[in-house]
């Protein structure tokens, strides 16, 4: 994984989510205030605008640049998540002599766990964690048991689709949508909706280079 | 969508320049990142107080800048948490080596972006997360409380002690006790219209309240048809004492908030409605204060809250304040 890497899926990330734009947005409105697509098409739009000022940096000092980026640039608790996602990844141990799929699995896994302590949100809570948390699992497993990285990336792709249909039929008991209670029952996450498809374009970028 | 407004993205910028000219002698603005402090430099030795969150509550916080109250202020964009450079900006020209004391609503966006500052700070810093709202259950399932209107009792009397050379660990132990002293809750009778969005956050019908609403209008604890002021005062006030329960004769401060499309009549109306009712239950109201302090853009609406006050807190609560929004005793 290179910083040229990074900049690339999240140019793909920019035309996935795009083109699934009215749809999480009609999810937010349901359930939200309406602005996560806004949110995450911002955050995008400002970490593809660092291309020039990162593509040349060390790998920590890129994902730093990016962690300050969000964190400022969105704003509210999406920027938060995000930033620390990012910021807990650039903290990763030799990261700046080369990052294979093994070491990018690490520092994702150490990234998302950092989320779930920021939010203090675990897998159930119908958020954007009960896609994260399975997939970060699932990663970190895969990566034990000595499966091929196609095979671990394959099934990170099912196990994010499982989790982002599991928000469904959750009560919510984190961000705004929890004080709904019942009502936000039937409704899928947006924030888990949207990361479900920035898991999948990274995978599926991966599997048909 | 009716608003005083020249475009959606100049909107914050243009309220925040003229506010600061407005109150050139109170406040300064800056701005990229936006944070408002007080025009003189904070005192040696004194504790810097800052708070902030999400813009369309004005007063809070600009207009609670100054002497008596908060030495800064973080501005973000409309109902949107504002971010740690903006914290960190503030905290880095209000510190006088005495320590920062962040004041936190507690909104999970304000919580993470606050606590986030508050890790890459380098000086000694505190927290008081404030969670006064009882229609919202406390639980440690959920999100918990939501921080409103004490907000603003907890800026006065925090500054106050902070004034009058109070440590980093007094205010915050002090902050804490009025949170913890202090019990809100509101209704909204029509809904708001963030600028970015243009449209209504919710719907609400001609002949319905939205009981315990949050001040960005989020839902409450149910939706009800249209009552009577009385009717209405009582349920906010059973509400608040069920959860507060102030003793027969205990002094406390009655603060009737507007949510800022609710005209001073009617809560001075409020005001005598709640009077009737703590008069009754021989519950002293020795405190007052009644406006449009905590707000969501133009909503019709308001909230009741009441804090306990003991000895310490009258005297925090009377002491000399000069802001934009709050002044007396000087």
């Amino acid at each position: 994984m290179s910083v040229n890497f990074l900049i690339h899926r999240a140019k793909e990330i920019q035309a996935v989510i795009d083109a699934n734009a009215s749809e999480i947005e009609k999810l937010d409105q349901e359930i939200g205030d309406g602005d996560h697509i806004f949110n995450v098409q911002r955050g995008i739009k400002l970490v593809i605008e660092l291309e020039a000022v990162i593509k040349d940096l060390p790998m920590s000092k890129a994902l730093n640049q990016i962690a300050m980026k969000v964190l400022s640039g969105i704003g509210g608790s999406s920027g938060a998540l995000f930033g620390t996602l990012f910021m807990t990844m650039a903290k990763g141990n030799d990261i700046d002599n080369g990052v294979d799929y093994k070491k990018a699995i690490e520092i994702f896994a150490d990234g998302v766990e950092a989320v779930k302590q920021r939010g203090k949100a675990d897998v159930g809570e119908k958020t954007m964690m009960d896609v994260l948390i399975p997939v970060s699992n699932c990663l970190k497993k895969g990566v034990e048991d000595n499966k091929d990285v196609k095979e671990i990336l394959q099934e990170a792709i099912e196990v994010a689709e499982k989790g982002m249909f599991s928000t469904k039929d959750l009560l919510a008991t984190k961000g705004r949508a929890s004080f709904l209670g019942e009502r936000a029952k039937g409704h899928i996450d947006p924030g888990a909706r949207s990361s479900q498809l920035m898991i999948k374009t990274v995978c599926e970028s991966v599997l048909n280079s | 969508m009716k608003k005083f407004m020249n475009s959606a993205d100049d909107f914050l910028k243009e309220s925040l320049q003229g506010f600061g000219a407005a109150h050139q002698d109170i406040v300064n603005c800056h701005y990229d990142p936006n944070f408002i402090t007080r025009a003189t430099p904070t005192k040696e030795g004194k504790v810097a107080l800052i708070s902030g969150g999400g813009s369309g509550h004005e007063p809070m916080h600009g207009g609670l800048v100054g002497y008596g109250m908060l030495d800064a202020a973080c501005p973000g964009f409309v109902f949107s948490s504002p971010t740690p450079d903006q914290m960190l900006a503030a905290a880095e020209k209000v510190d006088s080596g005495a320590g920062v004391l962040f004041i936190v609503k507690n909104y999970s966006g304000d919580v993470m972006n606050f606590q986030m500052a508050a890790e890459m700070m380098q000086g000694p810093n505190e927290s008081v997360l404030t969670n006064d709202d009882v229609a919202v259950e406390d639980s440690s399932f959920t999100t918990g409380r939501r921080g409103v209107a004490a907000t603003v009792v907890v800026e006065k009397i925090v500054g106050s002690l902070a004034e009058h050379g109070g440590s980093l660990q007094e205010c915050k132990a002090l902050g804490d006790k009025v949170n913890k002293n202090s019990g809100s809750m509101g209704v909204a009778f029509s809904s708001c219209t963030v600028p970015a969005a243009g449209k209504p956050n919710f719907d609400i019908g001609d002949d319905e309240m939205e009981f315990g609403v949050g001040i960005h209008g989020e839902p409450g604890r149910r939706r009800d048809k249209m009552k009577s002021a009385q009717e209405i005062t009582n349920e906010l006030l059973e509400a608040i004492n069920e959860d507060l329960k102030p003793e027969t004769n205990e002094e406390i401060l009655l603060f009737v908030n507007g949510m800022g499309g609710t005209p001073l009549t009617e809560l001075y109306l409020i005001y005598d409605n709640a009077k009737n009712m703590l008069d009754k239950k021989n519950i002293k109201i020795s405190r007052s204060l009644v406006g449009n302090y905590c707000t969501s853009l133009e909503m019709q609406g308001a909230s009741i809250t009441l804090t306990k006050l003991d000895e310490e807190l009258l005297k925090h609560w009377d002491s000399s304040v000069h802001t934009a929004a709050m002044r007396w005793g000087v």
